[in-house]
């Protein structure tokens, strides 16, 4: 046990006289949220949208060439039906469209009333939400000028039909995302590189000589990590709560329970890299691209796992992250409680528990 | 004499490779037994299947009158190692270090504290006690390294080419460290490349192609193959090698 403290020891003191690592650890999370949080507020100007005018009269005349001369939309095309709509979102030309049905004008004038349908591209969330308020804005001027100019009350009623992501994940979308971006970096590859580096420097032979216990040497490795990572994840927290006003609606111990749980999980994931890993640069390598990218392709934060094809949609089940963005945005955004997520935690337990039995496993006592 | 490493017919295969062929030798307690060979010749495996690291394909070997198939823990606890690579962490401090690898192998608080004291004084390195590794000479690092490896100390030490890369003074006071421990019983088991270290040896074992190609005293090896020196002891051996160097 004291062999262990020691050895626990020695692997703080490599953390903390790594300054540069150290800053960039803590210096990641707070980045990611700060960047994704002003991004989110940011301005988007000149989107390219679509008008289908089946009415042709007065009124959508006016109202079109006041979208138009929005410093926001760059009307890209006017077409003559909705059928050709599709064509033109899936091949990325437009980010909106607007739509006025026949008899747009007269309905305004006999009732007083009329809906014009707008339908945006969602799979980017924040975007489709910031250029749908652009516009819905455009048309609450309108409908004050029509009435004070008709001396009586006119509206225009967008309908809003977002396509492809229907549920409009958005802005509190990246602060789960962000989370479990940054706790597996941290966790997969600074364990890999940890025990790495004993490979690269020789040491692992000496210790491996030495009567000091393999699964201790594990064991060491990670307690720094794990502590880091439970530091980054309340960082995290109260950066989202203060800058974000995005605070913990759930149980806290709860999502440091599932946090924990998918820290565990990513250290597992680094301690298998490291196996096979001969090189500081391979398990950077094989972290970044073997975790980095499915984390963020294929977790469901930046896209809709749901419109994914069949394959990527079996591929994501195993992606930890996938599962651990869950029980954030169950607990974290929605408030639920252990009933809501029990089953995602399950599966990290499972998954946790399958990795570091299989790294302990292959965690070689002999060298070869 | 007392028999501290004895192996028989010890063989290691990789596939088809048989890197250690069929080796048969016995090192006494307290003597410095010099390993040579060429590159590849299998001295780093035939030293990795005494320390444990390696399970050996066949044969027998026992350190210690422990044996390496069934009782590594029991050597681990009584040899020290020193790999070819620097093996000291460069960001901890010379204590640091010396208090890591004694607490690894189970030292208690006092006993690390007062073998600190000792060996700091030893390698006159009191005043460095502080610095970070990284920050000092590699002669002395190489020396550090080596009084780091029997800090706990083992009836046994491995040295896998301790002094490469080392200027001559400073192979010479490293050579005068290991005769200090040899000369309080501690058995020394050193492969090298330098040929004057050979001399140094009380027993000497050449290498070649897996399997042991002569053993003897360097004297008795001079005389046996008509050479002037070790030097060329060992190039008349080492050239009717097969197989490439690594």
């Amino acid at each position: 046990m004291r062999q262990l403290l020691i050895f626990i020891r020695k692997e703080f003191l490599h953390v903390f006289r790594d300054r540069k690592t150290l800053l960039m650890l803590f210096g990641l999370p707070i980045a990611q949220i700060v960047l994704f949080g002003f991004a989110l507020s940011n301005e988007i100007k000149n989107s390219h949208i679509a008008i289908v005018d089946y009415s042709k009269d007065a009124v959508t005349q006016r109202l079109i060439t006041r979208i138009g001369g929005s410093p926001y939309f760059n009307i890209q095309r006017t077409l003559a039906s909705g059928d050709q709509l599709n064509a033109a979102f899936k091949k990325g030309d437009i980010k909106l469209a607007v739509i006025f049905p026949v008899g747009f004008g007269d309905d305004l004038v006999h009732t007083g009333k009329a809906t014009m349908q707008v339908i945006a591209d969602a799979s980017d969330p924040n975007q489709a939400t910031t250029i749908t308020n652009y516009l819905n804005q455009i048309v609450l001027d309108f409908n004050s000028e029509l009435s004070q100019g008709a001396g009586q009350r006119m509206q225009i009623l967008p309908s809003t039909q977002m396509m492809y992501n229907p549920e409009l994940r958005g802005a509190p979308n990246f602060v789960p995302g962000v989370m479990a971006l940054v706790l597996m970096l941290v966790c997969t590859m600074m364990t890999s590189v940890a025990i790495v580096r004993e490979k690269e420097l020789g040491t692992m032979e000496i210790l491996l000589v030495s009567p000091f216990k393999p699964f201790y040497i594990i064991l060491s490795k990670l307690a720094p990590n794990l502590l880091i990572s439970v530091v980054n994840l309340f960082i995290i927290l109260a950066l989202s709560d203060i800058f974000l006003d995005l605070p913990v609606k759930g149980s806290l111990l709860l999502l440091v329970t599932g946090s924990v749980l998918f820290i565990l999980t990513c250290l597992s994931i680094g301690l298998l890299l490291s196996i096979n890993a001969q090189t500081q640069q391979a398990a950077m390598m094989g972290s970044m691209m073997g975790m980095m990218l499915p984390t963020m392709l294929l977790t469901g934060f930046l896209f809709p796992i749901e419109n994914m094809p069949v394959a990527l949609q079996v591929l994501s089940n195993l992606v930890p992250s996938r599962w651990y963005f869950i029980i954030i945005k169950q607990v974290m955004l929605k408030g639920l409680g252990f009933s809501a997520v029990w089953k995602e935690m399950l599966i990290l337990t499972g998954m946790c528990a399958l990795l570091f039995t299989i790294s302990l496993k292959k965690f070689k006592i002999r060298l070869q | 004499m007392e028999t501290v490493i004895r192996t028989e017919k010890l063989t290691k295969r990789f596939g088809a490779f048989v890197a250690c062929n069929e080796l048969s030798f016995s090192v006494d307690k307290g003597e410095i037994f010099g390993f040579l060979g060429a590159n590849g010749a299998g001295k780093t495996t035939a030293m990795r299947m005494l320390c444990g690291l390696l399970t050996p394909s066949a044969g027998k070997a026992t350190i210690a009158g422990f044996d390496v198939y069934t009782q590594t823990e029991k050597i681990k606890q009584r040899i020290g190692y020193m790999s070819q690579k620097f093996s000291l962490y460069d960001d901890l401090s010379v204590a640091e270090n010396i208090r890591f690898y004694g607490g690894i192998y189970g030292m208690s608080r006092p006993a690390i504290r007062e073998k600190t004291e000792r060996l700091l004084e030893e390698l006159q390195l009191q005043k460095e006690a502080k610095t970070l590794v990284r920050e000092l000479p590699l002669g002395w690092k190489q020396k550090l390294a080596f009084s780091v490896s029997i800090v706990h100390d083992p009836g046994i030490v491995f040295l896998d080419e301790p002094t490469g890369g080392v200027d001559p003074v400073t192979r010479r006071q490293f050579w005068d460290l290991i005769y200090a421990a040899a000369d309080k019983g501690v058995t020394i088991f050193v492969t090298t490349h330098y040929m004057d270290e050979a001399e140094y040896c009380n027993r000497v074992s050449i290498m070649v192609d897996g399997v042991i190609a002569a053993l003897d005293s360097p004297t008795a090896l001079k005389q046996q193959f008509g050479g002037a020196s070790m030097e060329e002891v060992f190039y008349e051996l080492a050239r009717k090698a097969k197989r490439k160097g690594d």
